[in-house]
């Protein structure tokens, strides 16, 4: 059985007034792609905030690598291997390309140039915008630019938020195509709207649902699963 | 001709030194977002502990380091003991920050003592040139050359190296720039004490130039220093550039021409820019 890398415990987040994650449970194991899966307004993008610290929980663990980070610090979470696209893309708009994937990485040093090159291979239209500000990319290539800023790092965790949330389709198979390619070298939770590309590179889902696990498993359990996607998805 | 290259100079001068305060705040302003009403009274204790080294000394270059130092050390205590509990709280940003610079105001009387204190123009900077009828006073002179050479070592530092990098992206997205691994705090004290040291340093330009310092001219330039944000744009370092020039010389110009309104104008241009352009002249680029 694989190693889990990422465990979240029954995690609720306040956010002002608001309760919003109410017991959130599950794991990512290394190696695997973990959807987050769940209607809009489920508290999916919240889970991957409260994972990075960004909004940190009130109540619950999440273990990382066999170590607590609920209380850490935003930075030293991602010191300490963690990657993240948020759902905005989080592109500095008036810097480059390159002035972007400059404030990533963590160490400049021959190991990381390489990773970016890796990177550029996956994604080359970044190559061509090299020099543009990322505020004049369109929305594929902020997207591109996002992922290759969270990969360019050696993380052993990546957290990625609907990735194919207002691209064309054709950009969304590039996209699927990178995080296919990602995973060979790394683990990856993956928040997605979109049920075919979830379906198609998840191994796992855990289902949110008012801010709480409703359901969770197998991707392949789930896709003939007709009566939990109808439910909670409102697909199928 | 003579008239308004005099006036001109004069303008330029006195937009440096409101530029290297404003320059300070803008940064503070477009990276914390936080409002700092003491920034005027790290100008003042610029001035003071400026004129004291350099009376101390001799030297206005220790002068200027001594002012420097105190800067950095009084925006290290500022951010850790006053900033640091307000951060996100405009409201509780503005009383405390207001009630900080009357304690260095009243601190500098403590130190100092309660009058005004003169400060001379160093030997080598004293006198003028003369160009026919156009009279170039040195110390304005170089009041500029050093406005202007803070403007080029900070704008490489922001455009060209890592750290400037960061803090141009911290200006735009600061939880984005904490979830790349960048503990944003740290820049933001490092912001913190390089605004303080640049009020200090302009604190310590201007003793000279206006030849007395005393405890409330933090209040007076302060005022002219938010003004010029304002217009600049509340986070751009050369939006400050512009506006610290455009209020100098708009100063210098109505001081001569219609002295009724030199005071006024600042609001003025304040103001038609918050009409037509809410944003400022320059949007937040660092």
């Amino acid at each position: 059985m694989m190693k889990t890398l990422l465990k979240v415990e029954d995690i609720h987040t306040h956010i002002g007034q608001y309760h919003i994650l109410q017991g959130v449970f599950f794991e990512a194991r290394e190696g695997e792609v973990s959807v987050l899966l769940g209607r809009n307004g489920a508290g999916k993008t919240t889970t991957l905030k409260t994972i990075m610290g960004l909004t940190p929980a009130s109540k619950g663990a999440v273990v990382f690598n066999g170590q607590d980070i609920t209380k850490k610090a935003t930075y030293t979470i991602a010191n300490g291997g963690i990657g993240y696209v948020p759902e905005d893309q989080g592109i500095f708009a008036d810097l480059t390309v390159e002035e972007n994937m400059k404030v990533a990485m963590r160490k400049e040093d021959e190991a990381a140039y390489k990773r970016q090159d890796y990177v550029l291979q996956l994604f080359p239209d970044l190559k061509t915008f090299w020099k543009k500000d990322g505020g004049h990319l369109s929305g594929g290539q902020k997207q591109m630019l996002a992922m290759a800023r969270a990969f360019v790092n050696d993380s052993k965790l990546l957290l990625i938020d609907e990735p194919s949330k207002g691209l064309a389709p054709i950009i969304i198979e590039k996209v699927m195509e990178a995080i296919t390619e990602m995973k060979k070298s790394t683990t990856i939770v993956l928040v997605e709207q979109n049920f075919m590309m979830a379906s198609r590179i998840g191994d796992r889902y855990t289902l949110i649902d008012d801010g709480e696990t409703v359901h969770a498993g197998e991707m392949a359990d789930l896709i003939h699963n007709e009566e939990v996607k109808r439910k909670y998805l409102g697909i199928g | 001709m003579e008239l308004l290259i005099n006036l001109t100079v004069n303008g330029l001068a006195t937009g440096m030194l409101i530029f290297l305060l404003a320059s300070g705040l803008t940064l503070i302003f477009g990276l914390m977002s936080v409002l700092n009403f003491a920034h005027g009274g790290l100008f003042a204790w610029g001035a003071y502990s400026g004129v004291w080294f350099y009376t101390l000394s001799g030297s206005f270059v220790i002068g200027i380091i001594g002012a420097i130092i105190t800067g950095i050390i009084l925006g290290f205590i500022t951010e850790k003991l006053i900033i640091t509990p307000v951060y996100g709280n405009h409201v509780q940003q503005i009383l405390i920050t207001l009630g900080f610079m009357l304690v260095l105001t009243e601190l500098l009387k403590v130190v100092w003592g309660p009058n005004q204190m003169a400060a001379k123009v160093p030997s080598y900077l004293a006198g003028s040139w003369e160009f026919g009828d156009v009279l170039i006073i040195k110390y304005r002179l170089f009041i500029i050359i050093v406005g202007f050479l803070v403007f080029g070592v900070f704008q490489y530092m922001l455009q060209k190296t890592k750290i400037g990098l960061i803090v141009r992206a911290g200006v735009m997205d600061k939880d984005m720039v904490q979830a790349l691994g960048i503990n944003i705090k740290r820049v933001f004290l490092y912001v913190f004490m390089a605004g303080s040291a640049l009020a200090a340093l302009s604190g310590v330009l201007m003793a000279p130039y206006s030849g007395v310092i005393y405890a409330e001219m933090g209040f007076e330039f302060a005022i002219l220093a938010f003004i010029v944000v304002v217009i600049g744009g509340m986070g751009s370092f050369p939006g400050s550039l512009f506006a610290a020039i455009l209020v100098g010389l708009a100063g210098s110009y109505m001081a001569y021409y219609v002295p009724a309104l030199s005071l006024a104008v600042n609001m003025m241009l304040m103001a038609i820019v918050l009409i037509f352009r809410p944003q400022g002249l320059f949007t937040a680029k660092g």
